[in-house]
């Protein structure tokens, strides 16, 4: 989180997190003191500085990975609020809350205990299983489950890292499932070089379904945010026309298209022999997926791209000025987020589904947003988000199934920690935790955004 | 295909920038192009796709007029031959007015718009037996189009004070919940009317809360907030509401309430004054929120403060309250829109049931260039070309519905990146402000 030192670069993709701490305690009133910080607030980085540093202790209280956990205990909290109020039990028990409150705290706690228990159980580990195959088989599905997410969410990140908000890693799935799953099932190829063809297709496909909005953004100026949303629905109803298409439907059966060929097809990730009797179905996704990671890392903290791309978001008139192609970068920069969303897509077609369907591309584009955002826009934040939605996704539907408690509870949960986490005063005034404002960091900020204002 | 087409009539006339006598800025080629080009597809496509002798049948009665229009067999090939010739002679007379560096009135734009519908109607119903029911499509097209007048409303209020409003997807969403639920529990479909703006209203007060106090970047609130209606509507909806379906969740429809007299208008009648009164309420909502935005001194405020807060300050105007207030407002005005979904069309809440509507009201906005007028004309458009696909796939035409049903977003990323005139937000949207 604090690693990096590069302050004229983190400054406008770290606004939204250092002008909300700044603004803490006047921000009730709307009067922060802090006039320069009017930039478009969004993405997260270093919240401190090397030469002003209080204490450790001061440091961790008011660190951002600590607020990540707080605001993920903290909506787990009101989901289970949540959960409570809609337990039958529990009302029947409030109906004499006056008389005897403990029987509404009791059932009302029961409630919300066994929805989570069994989300771990969904989740993570499942002591109740009968082998230890079946036991991990949570984990596993939960990685499966946070593959595409992870994929997607790292499309999402490079573009907010270059100031774009890439709405569009729905339509760019689809785009993405629909050439992959073509690509896997028309032809007929060797066996790695089906899988790579597959692969390679998926992501030209979601990189061109990106580059629309990108070029649109860089040639005319169109915002980015409703492209992007107009594109995911036309992708929709792409989809459901594709379906009816002889060459995807050849025997009318519905709405689904020939299965992937076996080359075609991510192998599976855990061997028999490492864990015997295992029906896991993590593929190799997975692997692709760290690597994507690795590569975004590289991209956004090595390369020259990046650099230029982190310049762009920060302030594309500086970017301009110091003589980059801000409309090179930005259409650069939704190809990539493009790729990685068509490789998302890859995921779910030549890996978890096998074929494509109407609903291939599920609700994956919209959570990446939140695991972006939880992110921070960074690589391995957004992989690990990712991970804790994916075993969110996976746990909710065992507690689905055991508690009766719908999966939307997850939705709930997961926009409430992405809320948390771009208000940190909200957690701090929840929990009483210092605030991380020092004088010295607010003089160096007041740069360029008067103008802007 | 068509797709440059049906904008035309969504566009209202740029205002007269010229004084007589001075000399005339250039005009742009835009509009005769397009007509060129509906013409041009018209010839194309539906002329050579007509066969010739074949009828196409308009039915223009429903049976509650003063005197019923007989149905209207058309002959189609002559039919779409002349809409052509229309559309010819206006492209032609849209080029002279071009070199005398002038601007194609208004009407013309709707000439052209109705007469590429009709003769794609005309192609579409050619020889077959289903009659192209006129009154049922533009009821239809109005009904669809509904939610997205009180949506682009909501989001020409918040964005006009410098507040993007994404959450109009959960303030509909949320606001047909309400009414769904409140109406159920209370047993008459007018109490959803009130919850309904409540509702909304809650949830755009969450998206200033958070936007203006704490600064977070409006889009992701608006996102975060939609995920977040989606997922609690929906929980509610599995739990609450499915163990209690009588109590909760009981379809309670609100009542037509035909005008009297004016009910009765052939095809205008039934289309527009036989509803109920929440549409009446949105007509109300249209030239008041014209009127109030552009006439009035909180329309006043309230674009200052959206186009150049510093300066509204300067003079004493209150910008975050001012903008708390109206994006409060907004959420209210989406949440009754919302209330359509359920009380509005007589259904029972169902899960995500305003299904991505919020953001067809937000393109229908921006396609309105931050007018309301403009964006009802472009929410119509969308009713329309909606409605067109769904009867169209009834009769089963040629054309995949799929096709028709992404124009309207083909058309809204064709306005936003400039095709259809310039659109401009207000400067400071999405910007937060605070005092220096």
């Amino acid at each position: 989180m604090s690693d990096k030192h590069d302050p004229s670069l983190s400054e406008g993709s770290d606004a939204g997190e250092e002008q909300a701490n700044v603004a803490a305690p006047p921000a009730e009133t709307g009067t922060g003191t802090d006039g320069a910080d009017a930039a478009p607030a969004g993405t997260h980085g270093p919240t401190h500085r090397e030469q002003d540093r209080p204490s450790v202790l001061h440091q961790i209280l008011s660190g951002s990975a600590l607020m990540s956990v707080l605001a993920i205990v903290l909506a787990l909290f009101i989901g289970g609020l949540l959960i409570a109020f809609a337990d039958q039990e529990t009302r029947d028990a409030s109906g004499y809350f006056f008389s005897r409150p403990t029987d509404t705290l009791a059932a009302g706690w029961s409630a919300m205990w066994d929805a989570y228990v069994a989300m771990f159980r969904g989740s993570v580990f499942d002591w109740q299983a009968a082998s230890f195959a079946a036991m991990i088989k949570p984990l596993t599905e939960s990685l499966v489950f946070a593959v595409p997410l992870i994929l997607a969410g790292l499309g999402i990140a490079v573009g907010f890292r270059a100031g774009l908000f890439n709405i569009g890693a729905q339509g760019q799935i689809i785009v993405g499932a629909i050439v992959a799953a073509w690509l896997g099932f028309a032809f007929d190829l060797p066996p790695v070089i089906h899988l790579l063809v597959a692969i390679l297709g998926g992501a030209i496909g979601g990189a061109v379904y990106g580059g629309i909005p990108g070029l649109l953004k860089a040639r005319f100026g169109a915002n980015e945010v409703i492209v992007t949303i107009m594109l995911n629905y036309i992708a929709v109803y792409l989809i459901s026309y594709m379906l009816k298409q002889p060459a995807f439907n050849p025997g009318r059966t519905g709405q689904r298209s020939p299965a992937v060929a076996p080359e075609a097809t991510y192998p599976l990730l855990v061997p028999d022999w490492l864990v015997p009797g295992n029906t896991f179905r993590l593929h190799w996704g997975f692997v692709v997926a760290i690597l994507a990671t690795l590569f975004v890392w590289w991209l956004l903290e090595r390369s020259t791209i990046g650099f230029e791309l982190r310049a762009a978001g920060a302030n594309p008139a500086a970017a301009r000025t110091a003589g980059m192609s801000v409309g090179r970068v930005i259409l650069v920069t939704m190809l990539i987020a493009g790729a990685l969303s068509g490789l998302a897509a890859t995921a779910q077609v030549l890996g978890t589904e096998r074929s494509l369907t109407a609903g291939v591309a599920a609700s994956y584009g919209f959570d990446a947003i939140t695991v972006a955002l939880l992110g921070r826009s960074r690589p391995w934040g957004t992989f690990f988000a990712g991970l804790l939605f994916g075993a969110l996704k996976a746990g909710g539907f065992l507690m689905q199934s055991l508690t009766a408690t719908p999966i939307d509870i997850v939705l709930v949960v997961q926009s409430i920690i992405v809320l948390l986490i771009a208000a940190p005063p909200l957690v701090r005034a929840v929990f009483r935790l210092p605030s991380p404002g020092s004088r010295s960091r607010r003089q160096s900020r007041s740069t360029t955004k008067e103008v802007t204002a | 295909m068509s797709t440059p087409v049906t904008p035309a009539p969504a566009q209202p006339a740029p205002a007269a920038q010229t004084a007589p006598g001075a000399t005339r800025p250039r005009v742009g080629w835009k509009t005769p192009i397009v007509y060129g080009l509906a013409a041009l597809v018209t010839l194309l496509l539906f002329v050579p796709g007509t066969p010739a002798g074949e009828q196409t049948t308009f039915q223009f009665g429903s049976g509650t007029e003063f005197f019923t229009i007989p149905d209207v067999p058309v002959p189609a090939l002559i039919t779409i031959v002349l809409l052509t010739v229309i559309m010819a002679a206006a492209a032609v007379w849209a080029v002279l007015l071009v070199r005398q560096r002038r601007h194609a009135p208004a009407w013309l734009h709707v000439v052209v718009g109705v007469a590429f519908v009709l003769a794609f109607l005309t192609y579409a119903g050619a020889g077959r037996t289903s009659v192209i029911p006129m009154v049922s499509l533009l009821a239809g097209a109005l009904a669809l189009s509904v939610p997205l007048v009180f949506g682009a409303m909501s989001g020409v209020i918040c964005e006009r004070s410098g507040i993007i409003n994404i959450a109009i997807e959960g303030q509909l969403l949320f606001g047909a919940f309400a009414a769904a639920v409140v109406a159920s529990a209370v047993g008459t479909g007018y109490a959803g009317l009130v919850a309904a703006p409540i509702a909304g209203g809650i949830v755009g007060a969450m998206l200033a809360w958070f936007a203006v106090s704490y600064r977070v970047n409006q889009i992701i609130v608006g996102v975060v907030l939609n995920t977040l209606i989606i997922g609690l509507t929906g929980f509610l909806f599995a739990t609450v509401l499915a163990d209690n379906k009588e109590m909760w969740n009981t379809r309670m429809p609100l009542p037509r309430l035909p005008i009297p007299l004016l009910s009765e208008i052939p095809v205008v009648g039934p289309v527009l004054f036989n509803q109920t009164i929440l549409v009446y309420l949105m007509y109300a909502l249209i030239f008041g929120l014209q009127f109030m935005l552009f006439r009035s001194r909180w329309g006043l405020r309230t674009r200052a403060v959206g186009e150049h807060p510093k300066a509204a300050d300067t003079v004493g105007i209150k910008v975050n309250v001012r903008r708390v207030w109206n994006t409060i407002l907004g959420g209210a005005i989406a949440g009754l829109g919302g209330a359509f979904f359920t009380v509005g069309s007589g259904l029972a809440f169902g899960r995500e049931m305003s299904a991505g509507q919020g953001y067809i009201a937000l393109a229908a906005m921006i396609l309105g260039k931050w007018n309301p007028y403009g964006a009802v004309a472009a929410a119509l458009l969308f009713g329309f070309s909606k409605n067109l696909g769904n009867v169209l796939s009834t009769i089963g035409s040629g054309v995949p519905s799929e096709i028709l049903l992404m124009l309207p977003y083909v058309i809204t990323i064709f306005a936003v990146a400039g095709f259809v005139g310039r659109v401009r937000p207000p400067a400071a949207e999405g910007v937060p402000y605070t005092k220096s």
